[in-house]
């Protein structure tokens, strides 16, 4: 009956693994070159070099996508909270985008985003403004592949927040419409809180997400314009091991990640049980 | 509300009406809402000009083993987790949770090394094995267990049921909604998985349907053939549209029963 216990080794295999990356730090075949790797990697940050475009272009995404996915998100869940006409199929309609890959999106997207004969360039055509050149303006390219990714996963957290508010206590309400508390108040003394958990556990799924997103920016932009546009970090560790043939870089790229990722996590989970507390 | 559904459904009608033109209507400017003549050539035209059925072909292998070993493990560990009093219980399920905050990117490069060792690149099993994994579904399935009531399983354990018995008999047909909630969101996950199918399958003969449609678009001769990319698009999204669809309920809820209890 422990048998249960050897179907998860694979899974620490996979555990065991990711901590090897701590020892393949050089190419092939692995020679040990000790912290070169991270010197190199924190130099280009301290000096404003390729790690730390790649980590602001990181930064920018995640916290554009977190934040506007779980705002929207939540905006919505609270229109849709009311009884109207059509919830189920605007429910439908938010969460659709979720379930379609990444791939797929991104190719449409990059279509619609063409500065030439996109339907982007088109409407702002129609306007009489000339379409930003999504492609070749990194900038521009970064909010392409940010606005994408946003447009694909706002559908999650509207979902999760929607749930949370149908479980909400009628009674609060009631409670604070005795007390004549305008609309603003009761969101933010009742509504903000009761859902404090929720946010909590979006705030965490969400940004995993985010910064494990690899499909929409390979099939959009391959990490440019001008070598680096739109490279995060899930696509930097991508490009030194499977297109610079520098796994060991790679590695870094892929630990330093995880140990971000790590007090992240802790940081947040720290933050709810100070939360609970008081 | 209106805005909500625009935004959302001008892309996916984007793509469909593109799918529909003829190369040069694709390109004009302005862009055309509405096909001036329909043609419904592209469709057929996927399938007989690129390698798309076969990609489609691999997707529903992978998907469908994959989702089948991991439902089949996701069960039986949860039920372990659930059931079975073993040393270091707490333990191990402390690292399937932390396996659930582990990106697959940052196992990338090792399982690439491995894999590679093994000489699984361009196999079916070399893309399927590494995502074998299942941490999500385990937790999902013992916290359902776990609300089952007790006093049953306690019942027939003193009649001497075995442990396949209980689990089939007593305790799955107890737990359908969640193991449906659980066999979706997994089998969505893997047909729209990307990076390693993508790193492990650089030939036709294994890429699923993902990778099949990037490689469409990054032709060898640097030609996009547009219409042909946007009705295979439409081909990609639609199964998965479907299926989500009729069942989008159980999903929600699968998603859902983790986070509302905070």
């Amino acid at each position: 009956m422990l048998l249960g216990i050897f179907t998860y080794r694979p899974l620490l295999d996979n555990i065991r693994l990711s901590f090897f990356s701590w020892n393949i730090s050089s190419p092939n075949p692995p020679k040990f070159v000790g912290f070169d790797n991270y010197t190199e990697w924190f130099d280009g940050l301290v000096n404003g070099g390729h790690s730390w475009t790649v980590v602001s272009n990181t930064i920018i995404f995640t916290a554009t996508t977190v934040i506007g996915s779980m705002v929207l998100g939540l905006a919505l869940a609270m229109l849709l909270d009311q009884q109207i006409k059509g919830r189920g199929l605007v429910r439908s309609a938010v969460f659709a985008p979720y379930v379609i890959a990444g791939a797929a999106i991104g190719i449409a997207f990059q279509f619609i985003f063409d500065p030439r004969f996109g339907l982007i360039s088109g409407m702002l055509g129609s306007l009489g403004i000339k379409s930003p050149d999504f492609y070749q303006d990194p900038n521009w390219a970064l909010f392409m592949v940010t606005m994408t990714f946003l447009w694909k996963n706002l559908g999650y957290a509207f979902v999760i927040y929607l749930a949370a508010l149908q479980a909400k206590p009628a009674e609060l309400y009631e409670a604070a419409e005795i007390d004549r508390a305008s609309g603003w108040t009761v969101f933010r003394r009742v509504t903000l809180p009761m859902l404090r958990p929720t946010t909590f556990f979006l705030s965490i799924t969400v940004m995993l997400n985010s910064l494990q997103v690899f499909d929409i920016i390979y099939v959009m932009t391959r990490g440019g314009p001008q070598g680096n546009g739109t490279t995060t970090m899930v696509f930097q560790v991508y490009q030194e091991t499977f297109v610079n043939y520098r796994a060991g870089y790679g590695a870094t790229v892929a630990t330093i990640m995880f140990l971000i990722l790590l007090v992240i996590t802790v940081l947040q989970v720290r933050s709810m049980d100070r939360g609970n507390t008081k | 509300m209106v805005l909500t559904l625009l935004i959302v459904g001008i892309p996916l009608y984007w793509v469909l009406s593109n799918s529909f033109k003829t190369p040069d209507q694709v390109f004009r400017v302005p862009p055309l809402w509405w096909p001036e003549s329909f043609t419904a050539s592209n469709y057929p035209r996927v399938f007989s000009e690129s390698p798309f059925g076969q990609y489609m072909l691999n997707s529903v292998i992978i998907t469908s083993i994959l989702a089948a070993i991991k439902i089949v493990l996701g069960v039986i560990s949860a039920y372990a987790f659930a059931y079975l009093r073993f040393p270091g219980r707490g333990a191990v399920f402390m690292l399937v949770l932390a396996a659930l905050m582990v990106p697959n990117q940052i196992t990338v490069i090792s399982n690439y090394a491995l894999v590679s060792q093994l000489g699984w690149i361009n196999t079916f099993q070399g893309i399927i094995i590494p995502l074998a994994g299942v941490a999500f579904g385990t937790f999902l399935m013992r916290n359902h267990f776990m609300s089952l009531p007790y006093e049953i399983i306690e019942a027939a354990r003193m009649d001497g049921a075995s442990h396949m018995r209980l689990l089939f008999r007593i305790i799955l047909p107890m737990s359908w909604p969640t193991l449906v909630a659980f066999a979706l969101i997994t089998v969505v996950n893997e047909w729209n998985e990307y990076l390693w199918p993508f790193l492990v399958a650089s030939d036709d003969s294994v890429a699923p349907i993902q990778v099949g449609l990037t490689r469409l678009v990054n032709t060898d001769s640097g030609f996009t053939d547009w219409p042909l990319v946007m009705a295979a698009t439409v081909l990609t999204v639609i199964p998965i549209l479907v299926v989500f669809l009729f069942l989008q309920r159980y999903m929600i809820k699968g998603l859902t029963s983790g986070a509302v209890k905070g």
